[in-house]
């Protein structure tokens, strides 16, 4: 809302008491009814490449080829492994995943010293289906120990955690993480070698899609990690975003279909901050807490998740045209986690 | 002595092969010059890779509000050179113009960052470095910086007049009376400028370490008061030799305390300099109000060193003119400085030209102890002591009405 001021007032006022029209429309001036963004643009002398949004500085974009991934082909990317079919019938999935250290421009022009599996950040979006055997080879390349530690039902020495199975895992160290995809629903994992928060921070994490027997509803499928980076090592993040580069779905939208169904397997692995939220505008979306339900906790438009929670949100958009999401803790927001959905028809 | 029949010079160019005394001066600058060029050209053998990530520092140096936009001028402290990647006002990030190039050891760069500011409220600043580092830089109250037109640097002259010039020349006012009094009584009054003059002399030291702190380091910081105390020191008892072996030389007897009134309305003038450029810099930030209540502070407290300038004069007939250019130089260039801390205040240079006033003042009071001197040849005997003490008291009440 712009604010009302008297100088505002007074000038948008000369024009009138003149009574003299044409001059009030061929005279630059703003009226307190403007919209904030417009004022905004006013004040700043020129349209900025945000669209009065919060936004990197223009001109710059972050090399998605140097770093190796793009958040657009994150989103989608959805990694089922290889297969395998034993005599019982029963499918082994495997994969290979690797630490390594690796520096990612999180920002237009501003490096950062990650560590990553297979050298991303969220690491790949593992998925898999309910009762299925899952074989994760995991190297270690990164100078540094590190564990993979997954969320689920598993054996305590599948753990990935210190002192337990294969327990940190060496530089140059293999090992073998074996366990049953078990339950159904949205699980992440994460590295789980002291000092733990440095060891998610720095990016080692990523997202575990069990998927129910019976599968789910066909839909336009997409994963959002939201994460954070402290570039300055003060235990507060200075970047925050969905998958990792802050504004990269405000630059480029994440297009959508009119009345398709929109299923977002959202994850909070943020350090640092209690909690993370998403937001959707110009519509609600169901809620299933942690994936494992088949019905939704609520229909609602703004979720909250501490690290380590995640769900299911699914929607459709009954309107075409744009509509941003984003944290709605206002700071993480003009700090990066936002974004918006171009709806076609 | 007469073994060889040559003479010691003769030795001594025999020794160091009969090379000209130039080149022997010249030899171990042209070997450093060659040593670093060798130095360098083999890319410093032997200490291998450089340790550790770049050291990135930068000073806000100045802070310029306009409607829309917070402009950051900043110097690079540090040994490396400093990219500004991005910019956050009050945890958000903002478009920004600037510093599109890093900026090298001892650069400087202006960055404008488009913010709708609010008068009146708080901000903090951040630029992200190209290394993720943050410069962070805090605007406690938010208020528009004063356009820097004509009737700007009129209203900084007026405040320059009120503050300084008008103050002096009404403390010069005291000369017909200080004629008059008894000798003993004269040696009170100057006893009185000391004591005024040692209570500045502090005051503006302190003042400068302070502005010091603030500024750039890389120029040395507190260093930068101390060293412009002794430059002004040594310059100011430079001149006054310079002037007594001219006085010698003309044999014009009396011309002693015209001297010595120049030097203290030279380090007076030094002195209101530096308060000038208090004043300025404060008003361009916001943080005077300009109430008639400081402005008579000042005049209150500048007034008395009006006193300081004549004393030493008191014996004499100086003309009207004289004395008014003595008390424009005293009072003068606290315009100057009202321009300079408004338009261009740089916290490294204001610390320096502090320590110059300092500096000033101490040298100015080495020259009027003697002054002080009763018919034992003692200084401080109990008239002066009460003096002195009289002069610190006046300065430390009048300064209590100001405070910048």
């Amino acid at each position: 809302v712009a604010r009302l001021t008297r100088r505002k007032l007074l000038a948008g006022s000369v024009p009138a008491l003149g009574g003299a029209a044409l001059l009030h429309s061929t005279v630059p001036h703003r009226h307190p009814w403007d919209t904030e963004a417009q004022a905004a643009q006013g004040h700043a002398g020129h349209a900025a490449m945000g669209g009065g949004h919060a936004s990197f500085r223009d001109g710059a974009t972050v090399d998605h080829a140097a770093n190796g991934f793009d958040p657009h082909t994150i989103a989608r990317d959805f990694d089922w492994g290889t297969t395998r079919r034993l005599a019982s019938g029963r499918v082994v999935r495997e994969w290979e995943l690797y630490a390594a250290d690796k520096e990612i421009e999180v920002a237009p022009g501003v490096k950062f010293a990650a560590w990553t599996y297979n050298g991303r950040i969220p690491g790949p979006t593992l998925r898999a289906r309910e009762g299925d055997r899952l074989r994760i080879s995991f190297a270690n390349a990164s100078t540094h120990p590190h564990t993979i530690h997954f969320h689920g039902i598993h054996p305590a020495e599948m753990d990935g955690v210190p002192g337990l199975g294969a327990g940190e895992i060496a530089p140059g160290g293999r090992t073998v993480y074996e366990f049953d995809a078990l339950p159904a629903g949205l699980h992440l994992y994460h590295c789980h070698v002291r000092p733990l928060a440095e060891h998610i921070a720095k990016g080692l994490y990523g997202a575990l899609i069990i998927d129910p027997a019976d599968g789910r509803e066909d839909a336009d499928e997409l994963v959002m990690v939201m994460n954070g980076f402290d570039t300055n090592f003060d235990r507060a993040n200075e970047f925050y975003a969905a998958n990792t580069i802050g504004f990269a779905y405000m630059d480029k939208p994440i297009v959508a279909r009119k009345d398709e169904l929109v299923r977002v397997y959202l994850v909070n692995v943020l350090e640092y901050d209690l909690v993370n939220s998403f937001h959707l505008h110009g519509n609600l979306f169901h809620y299933f807490p942690t994936g494992t339900g088949t019905q939704p906790s609520e229909l609602t438009d703004t979720v909250m998740l501490c690290q380590g929670q995640r769900g299911i949100l699914e929607w459709r958009f009954p309107h075409p045209g744009r509509y941003m999401f984003h944290a709605h803790q206002s700071e993480f927001t003009e700090l990066g986690w936002q974004g918006f959905f171009e709806v076609v028809g | 002595m007469e073994a060889g029949g040559a003479t010691s010079d003769e030795l001594r160019a025999e020794r160091t092969g009969g090379l000209p005394a130039w080149l022997l001066g010249l030899l171990p600058l042209l070997l450093i010059a060659a040593a670093i060029g060798a130095f360098a050209a083999l890319g410093a053998p032997g200490l291998g890779e450089r340790r550790g990530p770049p050291a990135e520092e930068l000073a806000v140096e100045r802070t310029v509000l306009r409607p829309g936009t917070i402009a950051l001028t900043v110097r690079n402290d540090g040994p490396d050179p400093v990219r500004i990647a991005q910019a956050q006002v009050n945890d958000a990030f903002v478009q920004f113009s600037g510093g599109e190039q890093p900026i090298g050891h001892l650069h400087s760069e202006t960055v404008h960052l488009q913010q709708p500011w609010v008068e009146g409220e708080a901000y903090e600043v951040a630029l992200i470095t190209s290394a993720g580092g943050t410069i962070t830089h805090e605007i406690p109250v938010a208020v528009e910086t004063p356009a820097t037109g004509p009737s700007f640097f009129g209203l900084m002259a007026l405040l320059g007049i009120y503050v300084g010039v008008i103050p002096v020349a009404l403390g010069m006012l005291w000369l017909p009376w200080i004629r008059r009094i008894p000798r003993g009584w004269m040696r009170a009054v100057m006893a009185l400028t000391v004591g005024l003059l040692a209570f500045l002399a502090v005051d503006a030291t302190l003042e400068g370490l302070e502005l010091a702190g603030e500024g750039s380091q890389a120029f040395g910081g507190a260093t930068l008061v101390l060293i412009g105390a002794a430059a002004s020191y040594l310059l100011l008892t430079g001149v006054s030799a310079w002037l007594a072996q001219r006085r010698e030389a003309a044999r014009t007897a009396g011309a002693s305390g015209v001297n010595l009134a120049l030097l203290v309305a030279v380090g007076i003038g030094l002195h209101n300099l530096g308060e000038g450029i208090a004043i300025g810099s404060a008003y361009s930030v916001g943080a005077l109000a300009l109430g008639a209540f400081l402005v008579v502070g000042f005049a209150i407290h500048n007034t008395t060193e009006g006193l300081a300038i004549v004393a030493p004069v008191a014996h004499l007939r100086p003309s009207l003119g004289r004395l008014a250019l003595l008390g424009l130089i005293a009072g003068g260039p606290a315009v100057l400085g009202a321009w300079i801390g408004a338009a261009a205040f740089n916290p490294s240079l204001a610390a320096f030209l502090f320590g110059f006033g300092a500096g000033a003042i101490v040298q100015v009071i080495v020259q009027l102890a003697p002054s002080l001197r009763d018919g034992g040849g003692r200084t401080l005997h109990p008239t002066a002591v009460a003096g002195l003490l009289c002069g610190l008291a006046l300065m430390f009440t009048t300064g209590l009405l100001v405070s910048v």
